[in-house]
C-alpha cells in the first residue's frame, strides 16, 4: 500500500519533470525563432545609423561606431520635396480611408445583421464572394473612369471607393453585431426606438471594439498601400511615403543607410498602432479568421 | 352592461386592426430603411466591381490606349495564350507565379501552424511571442522589400554572411536567374506570423474535453494530434489555403521594388500582376492587359472552385456529424 503510494508519487514527479523539459524546449525553439524574426529589424536599425564605410564591411559590424544620427537628417532632406509632405499625404490618405471604411461598413453591416429585407441572403452571398475577387480585374476600367473624372494625381481614386463598404469589413462587423443580444433590440423597440434609433443608440455604442478593429485594420492597410498610389500618383508633391521610398530606391539605388532610415520611419505608424492595440488586432483576427 | 361590452369589443377590434395595420407599414418602412442602409454597398458593387469587371471583359476584345479604341476580336487572347513563347510572356509569368505560390504557401502555412502549436501548449509569455512573430505582418511591403533587398545583397548582405559562417558560399540571390524566385519565397516566410495568429485562434477554439476524453481512452500525443487537432483545425486550414492562394498570387510590391519594376533578371521574377502593371501602365496596352487580367481572374476562380469542391473530402465541419455543438 505505502509502496504503491511512493511509486505513484515518483511517477507524478517524473511526469512533472518531463513536462518541465518539454516547456523548456518549447521556449528554446520559440526564442530562437523570435530572434531570427527580429534580426532583420535589428539590422535595419543598425544600418540606418552606420557611417558609410561600415555599411560595406564584411563580416558585418552590428553596432555602428560612431552612431551617425545625421543619417536621419540627410535621408529626410534628400528629396526635392519636403519630407513632411509625404508624411502628410500618407496621413491624409489613411485617415480618409479609415473614416470612409468605418462609416460605410458600420451602416451596411447593421442592415445585414439586424434587418429583414427581401433578397438579403442573396445579397450577402454576393458580398462574400467579392472577397475572392482579385482587384486587378477591375483596375484598368477604374483607371480609365477616374482619369475621365480628372482624378489622376489626386487622392480621390484611392479614397472614394472606401466610402462604399467592403466585403471584408461588412463580414467582420456583421459577425460582431450578431453577438449583441436581440433582447436589447426588443427593449429599445418597446421604448419607442425606430430602426435608426436602434442603430445609433444601441448598436453603435455597443460595437465600439469592433469599430476600433475596423479602423485599425483600415488604417494599416491604407498606410501600406502601394499599387494604387503607384498607378494614380505621378507628381512628387502627391506621393505618400511608400511611393517616396520607391522613388528613393529608383533614383539613388544603393544608399542603404538612407533607405533603411526612411523604411524605418515608414513602418513606425502601423507598428506603433499594432503595439498600442494588439488586443484589438488579435480579437479582429479571431472574429473573422482573416489576417490583418 | 352588454352595450359596454360591445363598446369594449369594437375598441379592442379597432385597436387590433390598427396595430396590425401600423405593424405592416412599419415592416414596409423598415424594409425601405434596410435597402437604404445597404445601398452604399450596392452602389459600390455596381460602380466599382460589377461595372468595371464587365467593362474590362469588353475591353479585352479591343486594343485601346485611353485615346483610341479598336475592336480586335479574340486576338488578345490568342496572342496571350499562344504556345509560341517568343510572342507571349504569359507562360513565363504563369510559371513564375505558380512557383512562388506553391513554394511559399506550404512554407508559410507549416511555419505558422508549427509556431501556433507551440504557443498553444499553455506557454507563459504567450502574448510576447505573439507580438514578436506577428510584427513583420504589419510592416509596409515597401519597407520589407527594401530591407530584404539589403539582406540578400550578395557581397555585404547578412544572409550570405550567415551562410559563410557555416562554410557555404552564398548565391547571388536576386541577381541570379536560378535563385531570384527562391529569394522571394524565403522572404515570404518572414510574414508567416499572420497565419500563426489565425491557426492559434483556431487551436484555442478546440474544446479541451476532447483531448481529456482521448487521453483517458489511452490516446498518445500523435494519435490525439491526428484524430482531434487535424480534423478540428481543417476548416481554419481550408480558409487559410484559399485566402493565401488568392493573396500570394497577387504578389506585386516586393517584386516591383526589388527588381526596379522589371521582373529581372531575364524575366525570372516577372510575376503575373507585375506584367499586368507593365502592359497596362507602362505600355498603355489596356485591351491586351484587360484580356490578361481576365485570364488571371479565371485561373484564380477555377482554383478557388476546385478547392471548395475538394473541401468536402478533407474539411471537417462539426455540424455535419455531431450537431449537438454548433
Amino acid at each position: 500500500m505505502s509502496g504503491a503510494a511512493v511509486g505513484m508519487g515518483s511517477s507524478r514527479a517524473s511526469i512533472e519533470r518531463s513536462r518541465r523539459t518539454l516547456t523548456f524546449f518549447i521556449h528554446a525553439i520559440l526564442i530562437a525563432g523570435g530572434i531570427i524574426v527580429m534580426i532583420p529589424l535589428a539590422w535595419m536599425l543598425s544600418t540606418s545609423l552606420k557611417p558609410p564605410h561600415q555599411i560595406t564591411k564584411f563580416p558585418p559590424i552590428w553596432i555602428p561606431d560612431p552612431f551617425v544620427w545625421s543619417n536621419y537628417v540627410r535621408a529626410v532632406t534628400i528629396f526635392p520635396v519636403s519630407f513632411v509632405v509625404f508624411v502628410r499625404n500618407s496621413m491624409y490618405m489613411s485617415l480618409m480611408i479609415t473614416l470612409g471604411t468605418v462609416l460605410s461598413n458600420a451602416v451596411v453591416a447593421f442592415a445585414f445583421a439586424r434587418l429583414t429585407f427581401r433578397g438579403s441572403r442573396v445579397l450577402f452571398i454576393i458580398v462574400l464572394s467579392t472577397m475572392m475577387l482579385p482587384q486587378q480585374v477591375t483596375m484598368i476600367p477604374l483607371f480609365i473612369l477616374f482619369s475621365k473624372f480628372g482624378w489622376i494625381n489626386t487622392y480621390n481614386p484611392l479614397i472614394v471607393p472606401h466610402f462604399f463598404a467592403n466585403a471584408y469589413f461588412v463580414f467582420l462587423l456583421r459577425q460582431f453585431y450578431t453577438t449583441i443580444p436581440r433582447e436589447l433590440d426588443d427593449a429599445a423597440r418597446i421604448d419607442g426606438c425606430g430602426v435608426i434609433g436602434l442603430f445609433l443608440r444601441i448598436m453603435l455604442p455597443l460595437s465600439k471594439p469592433a469599430l476600433g478593429i475596423t479602423a485599425i485594420f483600415a488604417f494599416t492597410w491604407a498606410w501600406n498601400e502601394f499599387l494604387g498610389p503607384l498607378i494614380y500618383l505621378s507628381r512628387m508633391e502627391t506621393f505618400p511615403l511608400a511611393i517616396a521610398l520607391s522613388f528613393l530606391r529608383a533614383a539613388h539605388g544603393v544608399l542603404w543607410s538612407e533607405l533603411m532610415v526612411v523604411s524605418f520611419i515608414a513602418m513606425l505608424p502601423p507598428v506603433i498602432l499594432f503595439f498600442v492595440a494588439q488586443k484589438h488586432y488579435i480579437q479582429g483576427i479571431v472574429i473573422t479568421g482573416v489576417k490583418g | 352592461m352588454s352595450a359596454q361590452a360591445q363598446g369594449d369589443r369594437t375598441t379592442l377590434i379597432g385597436r387590433l386592426t390598427s396595430s396590425v395595420w401600423s405593424r405592416r407599414t412599419l415592416r414596409q418602412k423598415e424594409e425601405l430603411i434596410a435597402y437604404l442602409l445597404v445601398s452604399p454597398w450596392v452602389i459600390g458593387f455596381l460602380a466599382f466591381i460589377l461595372g468595371p469587371m464587365l467593362t474590362s471583359l469588353g475591353l479585352s476584345f479591343t486594343e485601346t490606349d485611353l485615346f483610341t479604341l479598336e475592336f480586335v476580336g479574340f486576338e488578345n487572347y490568342t496572342k496571350l495564350l499562344s504556345f509560341d513563347t517568343t510572342r507571349t510572356l504569359f507562360w513565363t509569368t504563369l510559371y513564375n507565379t505558380a512557383y512562388y505560390v506553391f513554394l511559399s504557401i506550404p512554407l508559410t502555412i507549416s511555419a505558422g501552424f508549427f509556431i501556433a502549436m507551440l504557443l498553444n501548449q499553455n506557454i507563459s509569455a504567450q502574448p510576447t511571442y505573439r507580438v514578436v512573430y506577428y510584427l513583420p505582418a504589419v510592416i509596409p511591403g515597401i519597407a520589407t522589400s527594401l530591407l530584404w533587398l539589403w539582406l540578400f545583397q550578395p557581397e555585404f548582405g547578412l544572409i550570405n554572411w550567415a551562410l559563410s559562417l557555416v562554410g557555404i558560399e552564398g548565391p547571388r540571390w536576386l541577381f541570379d536567374r536560378s535563385t531570384a524566385k527562391m529569394a522571394l519565397v524565403l522572404m515570404s516566410v518572414w510574414g508567416a506570423g499572420s497565419n500563426m495568429l489565425i491557426f492559434l485562434a483556431g487551436l484555442q477554439g478546440i474544446p479541451t474535453e476532447l483531448y481529456e476524453a482521448a487521453t483517458i481512452d489511452g490516446a498518445g500525443i500523435w494519435r490525439r494530434f491526428r484524430s482531434i487537432t487535424i480534423p478540428m483545425i481543417s476548416p481554419t486550414l481550408f480558409f487559410v489555403v484559399v485566402t493565401q492562394i488568392i493573396w500570394s498570387s497577387q504578389v506585386f510590391t516586393n517584386v516591383y521594388v526589388m527588381t526596379e519594376g522589371k521582373g529581372g533578371p531575364a524575366n525570372a521574377t516577372l510575376m503575373m500582376v507585375l506584367y499586368l502593371y507593365q502592359v497596362a501602365f507602362r505600355q498603355y496596352r489596356m485591351g491586351y492587359a484587360s484580356a490578361y487580367a481576365w485570364i488571371f481572374f479565371l485561373i484564380l476562380l477555377v482554383f478557388t472552385l476546385v478547392l471548395f469542391r475538394s473541401s468536402k473530402a478533407w474539411v471537417y465541419y462539426e455540424t455535419e456529424i455531431g450537431g449537438q455543438r454548433s
